[in-house]
């Protein structure tokens, strides 16, 4: 028995479809410790966690390689039940709360305490009366301890979101013998004076001596509240150290690591355009749901990339879909002088605006069909390209695919082959292809290395480089990935809260990125003005 | 390597199926039936129920899914029949037409009427189902039911006069089952019909060339630019929209294509059959063609051609030579019925728990 750990992850690794996505990684975890888990998208943190979960994605794929020890126990965690079992709870990302229920309700709901009755003894315990005062006075005890004054009689829905996260936690605190809670990127959703709230209340539960595992992307948390910092890239443990012993800065190089080297370290340029835009956005709004766009204005210059960046959730991913129609905007919007008419389906499409969508598997691929028919799908619906008489023309188009997919270096078995069937990177270039094949004015592209392996990053943003640089493709280009953006665009709006906090050129210091994410420079600059 | 495509693309189901076939055909040449006679009307079915089946493909590619409420198309089919007949020959013979051909041109304008009534029902019914997205097949269903019995009450009424039509007695409203003898009653079975030499097996090439040339015009439409957006409205909504497609416009599309299909289906089906029937005959006839075409490797998401044609075959095949050895071993009266039900309902019941079927990639 060895004590020392409550959670001991060792030599951990797994691979999707022959997709190495951990490599060898061993992860321990001391009772009573606040450790964080950091690392870029896709170094490994949540398929870490789902092996400690069991969840069901991990068996379906062919189980991992490793041992999980808890406390000293090697166990198999084949369930999220199982994981329950072992006292690992989870406070996730999105709320999983039941609206119509009370906050006592929903700390308890599966695990009610509850009293035999008359009918109960007949019929089994699963009709037993609800003890309400005991639910109540540990729901009361499970919010204490974190610190949360609402009253355990509430109602959930209508309550601030950031007291939701807090209801969260209450639940996996209250529940039996927990002995290592998972904050999963808990103040990515929540106000800076709630951070601090959640931040205290983690504190708290630590010093009960249960364990914590936080996840997040926000170096001064990190700093401010754990004990040591395990970092991943690309699938591989790179160190673990103590929290004391190191400085942001390091933990940044750390995890951006290779990537810094690579290519992406190189910052664009930032080249100056002028004269008339090719497209000019005025009071621009968007109602899509959790990317709400707010009056904003911009210009895009003939040949320049403008990137759009900003957090998830404040409206950068609402600017293309509006603009295409795909959720109702307000405003004007016009590309090359001619007016775009925002409520009529395909009328972008037509004044020649390519749209790579950010849901790569949901809008931009018909995954059931070959590659080539999705590639030269919109040319042939827009443009009527592609066709003899009003029937498809598989000569021109397969011409057409086969040349996409060496000039794009789509890795597939021929043109035939499904688009549900490639890999993530390769079925972005098949986004890409159709859009370059719509030879549009402008190309928009929505987060185009969203879940796609570090070497597909590379070779999409170089891709849309080239596209820029040597075609003068004029492209903007929607990521939360900053990094990215500043590879290759000449200019970077900021999204925060649906409006544009500011435009920035990719050398400007991080700081001023930082400071525009948070939506404070416009309200600062406001106030000066 | 090949050979394991080779059951990929056709499916574990259909393989089955055929070697069951075969079982049956093998049992029946035991049993002492005639097997020629057996497989001839295997033949007959298959291009008899063929184009109703094929009906199928272009509602699951628009997106509704099943359609279950053929029943609309096979109600317009026989109005279509209907009135041709009421015109009846002399109607042809006043334009001066051959007599040879007026059985021939008594089924195209039943055609014309039928595909155009059920286009217009089509459209409506498309209209219904955009309001019921989610829960088409459920909808589609009872439509189907109660258009039948609507169409009960109005074969009552409709103000059809010949006397081969309606009941001798009482003067007024259709018969159950009309006799097509005298009207178009087996012109394209009979068309350049013939029996394979030194057998009994007889091809009923002018149904076949019928059936055949229908599911070569569906498959062109499905590649033709608008076929394409309409199955790309069915397979990705969201995807289509993307493209600039009015998703509902086309399901609207593909329902009344489908619903007209359904038309010239029951109207094929007649002729083959020497009958038409009205009233509760059509209520189930959805239910086959579903099963058929599911049979053939369909799923509620995706169908094609190859699908009708394979899945046709081996549904009407199970039928065909499975009642009759089935009776032999269990002569019980009846039994084909209840088995015709079995089967059909158990393959729409199994192909809708798998909704994969095999690989038609």
């Amino acid at each position: 028995m060895d004590p020392q750990y409550v959670l001991k992850m060792e030599n951990i690794s797994k691979d999707y479809y022959g997709n190495r996505v951990l490599k060898d990684v061993s992860f321990c975890v001391k009772p009573g410790e606040i450790h964080a888990l950091m690392g870029e998208n896709g170094a490994g943190k949540s398929t870490l966690m789902n092996i400690l979960f069991g969840m069901p994605v991990i068996h379906e794929t062919g189980g991992f390689e490793g041992t999980v020890e808890i406390e000293g126990k090697p166990v198999k965690i084949a369930s999220p039940q199982d994981a329950m079992k072992y006292g690992i709870g989870m406070v996730h990302q999105e709320f999983m709360l039941i609206p119509g229920f009370t906050v006592t309700e929903n700390i308890k709901v599966g695990r009610e305490i509850t009293t035999p009755n008359l009918f109960s003894r007949i019929f089994g315990k699963s009709i037993e009366t609800l003890d309400g005062q005991a639910m109540r006075t540990d729901a009361r005890r499970a919010l204490d301890t974190i610190g949360l004054g609402i009253d355990e009689y509430a109602r959930v829905a209508g309550l601030p979101v950031g007291y939701m996260q807090f209801i969260e936690i209450a639940r996996e605190i209250d529940k039996t013998g927990i002995r290592l809670l998972v904050f999963d990127e808990p103040t990515a959703v929540l106000t800076e004076s709630e951070a601090e709230r959640l931040l205290a209340a983690i504190r708290d539960i630590a010093a009960h001596g249960i364990a914590i595992v936080f996840i997040t992307h926000r170096l001064n948390e990190v700093m401010e509240v754990t004990d040591r910092i395990t970092v991943l890239r690309d699938g591989e443990l790179v160190t673990c150290l103590n929290t004391a012993e190191t400085d942001m800065a390091q933990i940044a190089e750390l995890m951006v690591g290779r990537k810094m080297e690579g290519q992406l370290e190189t910052m664009a340029e930032g080249r100056v355009f002028s004269g008339s835009p090719v497209m000019t956005v005025r009071d621009f709004s968007v109602e899509m749901p959790g990317e709400r766009v707010k009056k904003i204005d911009f210009d895009v210059y003939e040949g320049e990339i403008l990137g759009i960046g900003g957090l998830a959730g404040q409206g950068k991913l609402g600017i293309p879909n509006g603009i295409m129609g795909l959720y109702e905007a307000e405003g004007e919007v016009t590309v090359s002088g001619e007016k775009l008419d925002l409520h009529r389906l395909g009328d972008a499409l037509d004044k020649g605006i390519a749209f790579v969508s950010e849901d790569r598997r949901g809008v931009g691929l018909l995954l059931n069909e070959s590659i080539r028919d999705n590639i030269v799908f919109t040319a042939m619906q827009t443009k009527k390209q592609f066709l003899k008489g009003k029937l498809l023309n598989s000569r021109a188009a397969g011409a057409h695919a086969q040349e996409m997919v060496q000039q794009l270096d789509i890795r597939c078995t021929g043109i035939q082959q499904t688009a549900g069937s490639l890999s993530g990177g390769n079925q972005q270039k098949v986004c890409l292809a159709r859009a370059l094949t719509q030879n549009p004015r402008i190309l928009m592209v929505s987060e185009p290395t969203r879940g796609i392996d570090i070497g597909a990053k590379k070779l999409i943003i170089e891709l849309l480089r080239s596209l820029n640089r040597d075609s003068g493709m004029t492209i903007i280009m929607v990521s939360s990935e900053l990094l990215e953006l500043r590879s290759i665009c000449d200019r970077i709006a900021i999204v925060s809260d649906g409006t544009i906090t500011t435009v920035l050129r990719p050398n400007d210091s991080d700081a001023a990125f930082g400071l525009a994410m948070s939506g404070t420079v416009s309200k600062e600059e406001g106030e000066r003005e | 390597m090949n050979n394991s495509k080779f059951i990929d693309r056709i499916g574990w189901p259909r393989l089955i199926i055929a070697a069951f076939l075969v079982l049956l055909l093998i049992l029946a040449q035991i049993s002492g039936l005639g097997v020629q006679g057996l497989i001839s009307d295997t033949f007959r079915r298959y291009g008899q129920y063929g184009v109703l089946v094929l009906a199928m493909v272009p509602g699951v590619q628009c997106g509704i899914g099943l359609n279950f409420g053929i029943s609309l198309g096979i109600v317009g089919g026989l109005l279509g029949a209907l009135i041709s007949m009421e015109l009846g020959p002399e109607f042809w013979v006043g334009m001066g037409a051959p007599e040879k051909l007026i059985p021939l041109f008594t089924i195209l304008l039943a055609l014309v009427i039928g595909a155009a009534f059920a286009s217009v029902i089509g459209i409506g019914y498309g209209i219904l189902l955009n309001r019921v997205k989610g829960s088409e097949m459920t909808v589609s269903t009872y439509v189907g039911f109660s258009i039948i019995a609507f169409m009960n009450i109005a074969w009552l009424i409709l103000p059809f006069k010949r006397g081969d039509l309606i009941w001798t007695i009482g003067g007024s409203g259709l018969r159950t089952t009309l006799t097509l003898e005298n009207s178009f009653g087996n012109v394209f079975n009979r068309f350049l019909a013939f029996k394979i030499p030194h057998t009994e097996i007889e091809i009923p090439t002018g149904l076949w060339l019928f059936f055949f040339g229908a599911c070569f015009l569906v498959w062109l439409f499905l590649r033709s630019k608008v076929g394409m957006a309409m199955s790309a409205a069915g397979s990705n909504p969201a995807f289509a929209r993307a493209n600039g497609i009015n998703v509902d416009k086309m399901r609207i599309l593909g329902t009344a294509i489908s619903t007209a299909i359904g038309a010239v289906g029951i109207i094929v089906y007649a002729q083959s059959y020497g009958f038409v029937q009205l009233y509760n005959a059509p209520m189930m006839m959805g239910f086959s063609c579903v099963a058929s075409v599911l049979i053939g490797g369909a799923s509620i998401r995706r169908a094609n051609i190859s699908n009708v044609l394979i899945g046709t075959l081996l549904f009407q095949g199970l039928l065909t030579l499975g009642l009759p050895v089935a009776n032999r071993i269990i002569p019980v009266a009846n039994l084909s019925e209840v088995m015709r039900l079995i089967i059909s309902n158990g393959i729409i019941l199994y192909a809708l728990t798998k909704s994969g079927g095999g690989k038609n990639a």
